[in-house]
């Protein structure tokens, strides 16, 4: 039996597990060929946005402000956003802009397509293509943002194409190191491929001379515009709401055949990715993969009895939690609390399968904040936590161990380059996974069995607070 | 290289901004709303106002609004508390769509409701987001209502991110913490040699070590607004019989208010590097009128100076002929910090805040050689253009521009909120000069400079070596 905490009408975020849609939707964009952002509303929004990308990518994230201020506000903000996208244009010179409105935006009711359509036509910039996502802040997560955006990106760009043989592959909220992987496994596979977003080397740029404003790479525009005749869409998603899925999009208006797949993280799922690359391209899994999938279930073996202690807390954006709680319950990782700050309610049946046969059943928390992970932490003795930074709360509070995963991890480097995906990918996720429990295990152990047989615990005296 | 005129710059509005000494006629625009699509480093007014409230350990602080904004500014900055915790919490209303067009008055007051419940805090701070605003809850009423019913402070701060920049939010935080300490029932016995300290908010514990060389000059540290401040220190503010004021630009306001209204007359500090850090000690003393006051200032100027003398000389050595950019928040940290790079000896040639005053400027004009570029507003192009025009060696800035001068090769020192040193007093002074040393002197710039092997003829000695 689940156990699945009502996300009733709760009156108080205390401490929370997502940000706001904005902030998903920039992501995308930064992972289109020459493509800049500009937020539709008052200065703050985009300023905290790029301080919290740029502490995790450890790269310059220039987002746009139409700097909405109060006369704007007022009397409507058209002409503080013809004026930015003047100014970006001048500043950068973008092929794409991605026009996002925020809660104040929204809440003044601004029609930035119509803005944007009357844009085009009175000044006529070559070549420019803007894009608009209607992301109030009070919308959703910035995990329904980010799938919002790259739906957006399709509709406006994809047109009518020529039927060709490469492959559509949508890509979640993954780290640029996971979405190099991804590129890695389809060219071993040799298949012709178009991966939106691909922020891979635009959000995790190597040192070059000289300094380019908008990095290079990215997925181009003219891929994306192809993507209508591809041979199929493979979309790294399963919990995405078919209304903001690119992949439906794709297949709804250009009929191009859909297939939903969670995020290639640990055996089964990266399984499931190589069986319809397989299926797709007629040919055998490639030599190298094989020799990597075997790897990993060694590694898998070598740390079964470890792993066979954990208890884990699982925590983030729904897609990147389905990924983590599938890839615990198969290395023998209890689940014991898996929470989405997002509204999503499709997490327990689809996990429903594996749980049965583990006879796992965790706690589901949705529309969660840390508050309420923090005490269902408490009462299912989790031992190690799998998530975002945020997460170091329930380290400081509760002496729960923190395995960094998804975003943001702000309080580390390296975020933009930890690798989960893969067979060989889900080596380097399992090992930091396993690590963190022996860690704790050897930590505490003459202590705890010191208490236990030598001496009985005294009332634990740890102080509550806040 | 020459430059002079600033014509090259894309926006020609933002010429205005920028004013490069003994080139131009003295004169630079400032304290002015951000250009639309201009890529502003500035966050917004309820950003200011959080970062000022947010250190009173004690209190609950409740965003009204949705979650963007909380999640952005949770446990932001590393102020250091001595005992409650509770201000390291973010409280959010959460507001959702429903909220937004019923309006989130009822959803306010169950939150107060709730959290003054479960946490028995001594005071509430309720901060109002853009749409709060724009939906027109009334924000006082609600906190008038729920301050009766639980027979605390709850004092709501007007911080609708639209109305105005940062600048405006510190100003509303001042008329928050001034309705927290005007003397209700006439004015507190005054202590005679108590000070307050206005506008340092205790990062890395730098608070007390103002306190620490306050104690050593006989004086008592009556409290700090809003270091390690708890309800019961502010409530005691007007009893003090001098303020000392660091953060010129969060507290100026403040300090005014209680100069007028208690009798508090107050002084301009700064704590920031060796010679402004005497040059207060000294002032403060002068103030008391008391020569023994002045005796103790000068034998622990005179200590700590010589304690840190050796360090402060070996950085200065490996520092000679080093260039260096400021941008940092406001004006009088700007202009500590070209005071401070001098005694390390080293020229700032470009300097810039995102809400520096005129007379703050003024002041930096003054201050710096011929040629310096001084830049209100600065944008990363901006910053990109000057830094490489001036030959600059390193930056300093908050997380944002951090990754920009990574990129351009360039030395970075962070000064922005959630570091975990202390960068004030003397002991402060040493640690700047360590981490200067440490980021211009690192062997890594060594790398950045040499050439990529086997990209020329070399290549061919690589592959024969192999
Ligand atoms: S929640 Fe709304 S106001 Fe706050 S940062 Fe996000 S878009 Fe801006």
């Amino acid at each position: 039996m689940l156990e699945q905490e009502a996300a009733d009408y709760r009156a108080v975020n205390e401490n929370p597990c997502h940000m706001c849609m904005p902030l998903g939707a920039i992501l995308p964009f930064k992972g289109v060929e020459r493509a800049m952002v500009l937020i539709h509303g008052s200065q703050g929004c985009s300023t905290y946005m790029r301080r919290h990308l740029a502490e995790h990518f450890h790269e310059p994230i220039d987002v746009a402000s139409s700097a909405l201020n109060e006369q704007g506000t007022i009397y409507g903000g058209e002409a503080s956003l013809k004026k930015g996208l003047d100014n970006l244009v001048k500043l950068y010179q973008p092929g794409v802009i991605g026009i996002l409105t925020t809660c104040l935006a929204e809440t003044i009711g601004e029609d930035t397509a119509r803005v944007a359509a009357d844009y085009l036509r009175e000044k006529r910039p070559p070549g420019l293509h803007l894009i608009t996502v209607s992301t109030p802040g009070y919308g959703g997560t910035h995990s329904e943002g980010y799938f919002l955006a790259l739906r957006r990106i399709v509709v406006s760009l994809t047109g009518r194409s020529e039927k060709h043989p490469a492959i559509n592959i949508i890509a979640p909220h993954l780290s640029p190191a996971d979405l190099r992987e991804i590129k890695r496994i389809l060219e071993l596979w040799q298949v012709d491929y178009i991966l939106l977003p691909d922020f891979s080397e635009t959000l995790d740029g190597p040192l070059a001379r000289p300094y380019k404003k908008i990095p290079p790479g990215g997925t181009r525009v003219r891929d994306i515009a192809r993507m209508g005749g591809a041979r199929a869409t493979i979309q790294l998603g399963l919990t995405v709401d078919d209304a903001i899925s690119p992949g439906c999009y794709l297949a709804e208006e250009c009929g191009v055949p859909l297939y939903k797949l969670p995020v290639p993280t640990g055996l089964a799922n990266t399984d499931l990715f190589m069986e319809l690359l397989g299926q797709l391209t007629g040919r055998p899994l490639p030599a190298s993969l094989a020799r990597e999938r075997g790897r990993l279930l060694d590694c898998m073996i070598d740390a079964h009895k470890h792993n066979a202690q954990g208890r884990a807390v699982i925590f983030g954006e729904p897609e990147i939690v389905y990924a983590v709680t599938s890839f615990c319950l198969e290395n023998g990782i209890e689940p014991v609390v898996v929470a989405t700050g997002s509204n999503d309610h499709r997490l327990p049946g689809l996990l429903k399968n594996r749980l049965e046969e583990t006879g796992a059943s965790p706690c589901f928390l949705r529309e969660a904040d840390f508050q309420r992970i923090r005490e269902k932490s408490r009462e299912r003795e989790a031992n190690i936590a799998i998530g975002h930074s945020d997460g170091r709360y329930l380290t400081e509070k509760e002496g729960i161990p923190l395995v960094r995963h998804g975003f943001p991890i702000h309080d580390r480097v390296g975020g933009q380059r930890l690798l989960s995906v893969g067979y060989a990918g889900s080596i380097m996720f399992l090992d930091r996974i396993t690590n963190t429990l022996l860690e704790s295990k050897h930590q505490n152990y003459r202590l705890r069995l010191y208490q236990a047989f030598y001496r009985p615990a005294g009332p634990d005296s740890r102080q509550e607070e806040g | 290289m020459a430059f002079s005129g600033h014509t090259e710059l894309p926006v020609a509005e933002r010429a205005a901004f920028i004013y490069t000494k003994g080139r131009q006629k003295p004169g630079l625009k400032c304290e002015a709303d951000s250009i639309a699509g201009c890529v502003s480093q500035r966050a917004c007014v309820y950003c200011g106002a959080r970062v000022v409230l947010n250190p009173i350990t004690d209190a609950v602080h409740l965003v009204h609004g949705p979650i963007g904004c909380a999640s952005y500014t949770w446990d932001i900055r590393g102020a250091l508390s001595s005992g409650p915790e509770l201000y390291r919490n973010s409280f959010s209303t959460d507001l959702k769509e429903r909220d937004v067009i019923f309006g989130g008055e009822k959803k306010l007051a169950r939150a107060i409701d709730q959290l003054v419940e479960k946490y028995r805090p001594p005071l509430v701070f309720v901060y109002a987001t853009c749409i709060v605003g724009v939906i027109g809850d009334d924000l006082e009423a609600v906190c008038r209502v729920a301050a009766r019913k639980h027979g605390i402070e709850v004092i709501p701060v007007q911080s609708s991110g639209f109305a105005g920049n940062k600048a405006a939010g510190y100003r509303a935080a001042c008329a928050a913490l001034w309705r927290l300490i005007e003397p209700a029932g006439g004015m507190p016995e005054k202590k005679s040699l108590s000070v307050n300290y206005l506008g340092d908010f205790n990062l890395a514990g730098e608070v007390w070590i103002v306190g620490s060389y306050l104690k050593q000059l006989g004086l008592e540290l009556n409290v700090a607004f809003t270091g390690d401040a708890t309800y019961r220190s502010l409530k005691n503010a007007a009893a003090a019989s001098l303020n000392i004021v660091q953060c010129a630009g969060s507290m100026h306001y403040l300090a005014e208010k209680m100069q007028e209204s208690c009798g508090i007359p107050y002084l301009n500090v700064s704590f920031l590097g060796l010679e402004d850090t005497a040059d207060s000690l000294r002032r403060i003393a002068r103030f008391f009128g008391d020569h023994r006051i002045e005796q103790r200032a000068e034998e622990l100027i005179a200590r700590e100076t010589a304690a840190v003398a050796g360090v402060i000389q070996s950085c200065r050595k490996k520092l000679a002929g080093k260039r260096a950019a400021v941008y940092v928040g406001g004006g009088f940290k700007a202009i500590s910090l070209i005071k401070q790079f001098r005694e390390l000896g080293i020229d700032v040639v470009v300097v810039g805040t995102q809400t520096g005053r005129r007379q703050e400027y003024a002041v930096l004009s003054e201050l710096v050689d011929n040629g310096t570029v001084i830049l209100d507003d600065a944008n990363p192009a901006e910053l990109e253009k000057f830094m490489l025009e001036k030959g600059a060696h390193l930056l300093v800035g908050g997380v944002k521009e951090r990754p920009l001068a990574y990129k351009l090769g360039l030395a970075f020192v962070d000064h922005n909120h959630d570091r975990k040193h202390p960068l004030s007093g003397f002991i402060g002074a040493a640690n700047f000069a360590r981490e200067v040393c440490s980021t211009v002197c690192s062997p890594v710039w060594r790398y950045v400079h040499t050439p990529v092997p086997g990209a020329r003829a070399g290549g061919a000695v690589w592959a024969a070596a192999l």
